[in-house]
């Protein structure tokens, strides 16, 4: 699933050290899956997994846009406020039925994705500052069309089973995020556009001698990353009952951070959509077992203390990962 | 000699066209002023331009260590959380029993130790890049997240009311006239534009922006200006954070500073400092931080709702950087 640069060097070592080495996002989260359900007795019942997949399954997708766009050595900052966009347009769709709101989420992304991959195809402007344009643009956006409200959904349709439905025992959100990762995965692994994407992302100028369509591929993957933002959008809507234009501050960092924490190089050129979804695992389950670690009721740590040790964590992935640390794992 | 004069006529207006394009936001300002000047009723008043300026101090402030950053090729996320710990630490010491039993010391802490601790702090986002070799924007990110919660732990999420003159001047207090923090801003912006130009440190910062292993090989201590440059950005967020708890009265973790890194990025991306790195403006951030607020200011006075402004925000962002370019390029 994974797709990394290996470098001849890694391939001295023993196998086992780079497997670990490689995985060892996953080898973290199975520690802490494993470190949860030894410690608190619910945390591996029904009620607490379904509720964090529910959950989490907003930032699956917007991180999963934003590790395309990060491989292309692209940033896409506007996924929260498109996702916030999105979500008041299919609570205003939503008494018209399902498809109409979730269509209308989608699109309105994929129309905020249009204008950050116009911006930055053939304006020429930086990513970093064409897609804070375009998340100024669609907080506004949402804000003029919810009047400054949240904007609830329309009970008397099917539209809030996108949120709080489920199918075969496991929440709609989650088949979701669950269908775009493998969609993401395929794309990435057995596309032109996928492999594509890391060429542009490894050597643009490269890319462009070699004949690729570099503006083409980057101006989709802003799409793509608008599209999963405004389903997440749909998602908030249908699973909080209400259209939030003042909703998905931050999400925009969180979810570079879940990219991070999986291993995708801001750099561009190396990225892996499993990782990616390790990533927003991991950064979802700590808050987790903090709540369960309140409820032992030994210590009592304020929810504050989640964004502190989400930092740290942060910090300890990106300096296992940095250059040095890896050296010495080499010469190990 | 018809021919001659229609090629210079030709090069004088694309010269004029191109100045204005590299120009842009300072045209933009003056075109904005001079519509307010005839149409916004009440515009041409002292209250409008302090209004105006105690509201931009805050961004401008940052901006100044937010252009050394990026002209160093860098990038400062944290800025915001670091106007938070500020904010949160100096109630936290002129409200302890040792600030009230030393008013006069416990005044002068509450000035120095944020500010310290946000330059340290800053200074820490620059050892992190530079030991680790880690992009700034990661680097950076992590103490955005994490700065905001040790905000939120230290006063534990609580909002912190005062009321305390003497503190309150950096954010309150005038000078004939001027507000203080007015002052505060210029000194700044005058202090960073004259170091940029005139001290080794500027001329470093310009070299490791421009091209860093070139300035590596001719003996730059590149590392040793990039801490110093996240720490000045740190300075200047502690600053800032104590202004907006000042006109507050109040603090509140939660809120000082937010969105804070992305107003001063967008003040520097329109005042014309390339984020490639080796180039800074800091007059430009200025005049970029002004033409934002009078922006907004214009369309709110004009009766145009608070959303409306923010779409149009982002789009003169984008504007101002896509004409700089096409400026520069031609």
């Amino acid at each position: 699933m994974s797709v990394q640069s290996e470098t001849p060097v890694r391939h001295k070592q023993p196998g086992w050290i780079a497997w670990g080495g490689q995985q060892r996002v996953l080898i973290a989260l199975i520690l802490l899956i494993l470190f949860g359900a030894l410690r608190y007795d619910h945390f591996l019942g029904a009620f607490n997994v379904l509720s964090v997949l529910r959950y989490n399954s907003m930032f699956a997708l917007t991180s999963l846009g934003m590790c395309f766009v990060i491989m292309t050595a692209g940033i896409d900052l506007s996924v929260g406020t498109t996702a916030a966009c999105a979500s008041v347009v299919s609570a205003l769709l939503s008494p018209y039925g399902l498809v109409p709101g979730l269509l209308g989420g989608i699109g309105a992304g994929a129309l905020v994705g249009v204008v950050n991959g116009y911006m930055v195809t053939r304006m020429k402007i930086l990513p970093f500052i064409a897609t804070l344009s375009g998340m100024l643009m669609a907080s506004g956006v949402g804000l003029l069309l919810a009047h400054n409200q949240s904007v609830s959904v329309s009970y008397d349709t099917d539209f809030v089973w996108l949120g709080q439905g489920d199918l075969l025992g496991l929440p709609v959100p989650a088949w979701l995020a669950g269908a775009a990762y493998v969609y993401g995965s395929v794309t990435l692994n057995f596309t032109s556009f996928g492999r594509y994407a890391l060429a542009v992302g490894g050597n643009e100028e490269a890319s462009r001698l070699m004949g690729l369509p570099v503006d083409r591929i980057l101006f989709w993957t802003y799409v793509q990353s608008g599209v999963t933002a405004g389903l997440a959008g749909v998602i908030l809507a249908s699973q909080f009952g209400a259209g939030q234009p003042a909703e998905g501050v931050g999400w925009e960092l969180f979810s570079i951070a879940a990219v991070v924490v999986g291993g995708t190089l801001l750099t561009g050129g190396v990225g892996s959509v499993a990782t990616t979804l390790i990533g927003v695992l991991l950064l979802g389950l700590i808050f987790n077992v903090l709540n369960f670690e309140n409820g032992l009721g030994w210590i009592s740590l304020s929810a504050y203390w989640q964004s502190v040790v989400r930092g740290v964590f942060l910090m300890v992935v990106v300096m296992a990962g940095s250059g040095p640390a890896m050296r010495k794992l080499r010469t190990a | 000699m018809a021919d001659a004069s229609v090629v210079n006529e030709r090069r004088a207006t694309s010269a004029a066209l191109n100045f204005l394009r590299r120009y842009a936001a300072l045209t933009a300002l003056i075109v904005l002023l001079a519509f307010n000047f005839a149409v916004t009723p009440h515009f041409a008043s002292f209250q409008t331009l302090n209004v105006n300026l105690t509201q931009v101090a805050t961004i401008v402030i940052v901006s100044v260590g937010m252009t050394l950053v990026i002209a160093t090729g860098g990038i400062d996320l944290s800025v915001g959380s670091l106007m938070a710990i500020a904010g949160a630490l100096a109630p936290l010491i002129f409200l302890s029993p040792f600030g009230v039993a030393h008013p006069a010391l416990g005044d002068a802490l509450a000035f120095v130790v944020p500010v310290a601790a946000a330059g340290l702090l800053g200074g820490f986002n620059g050892w992190f890049i530079t030991r680790f070799k880690v992009q700034p924007i990661v680097g950076t990110l992590v103490m955005f997240i994490a700065g905001r919660g040790i905000g939120q732990v230290v006063t534990n999420g609580n909002l912190q009311v005062f009321h305390n003159p003497a503190f309150q001047f950096i954010g309150l207090g005038r000078v004939f006239g001027v507000p203080f923090q007015v002052i505060v801003m210029l000194v700044l912006v005058a202090l960073a534009a004259w170091a940029i130009r005139r001290t080794l440190f500027g001329r470093y910062i310009l070299a490791v922006g421009g091209n860093e292993r070139a300035a590596r090989l001719a003996g730059v201590p590149v590392n040793r200006v990039k801490r110093w440059v996240y720490a000045i950005s740190g300075l200047c967020a502690g600053i800032a954070g104590l202004v907006v708890v000042s006109i507050n009265s109040s603090s509140d973790a939660n809120l000082v500073g937010l969105g804070m890194e992305l107003d001063a990025i967008a003040a520097v991306a329109v005042g014309g400092t390339p984020f490639t790195g080796g180039q800074a403006s800091v007059v430009g951030s200025l005049i970029g931080a002004l033409l934002i607020q009078l922006l907004r200011y214009t369309l709110l006075a004009n009766g145009v709702p608070d959303a409306a402004a923010l779409v149009v925000k982002g789009a003169i962002i984008a504007g101002a950087v896509w004409s700089q370019q096409r400026g520069k390029r031609a």
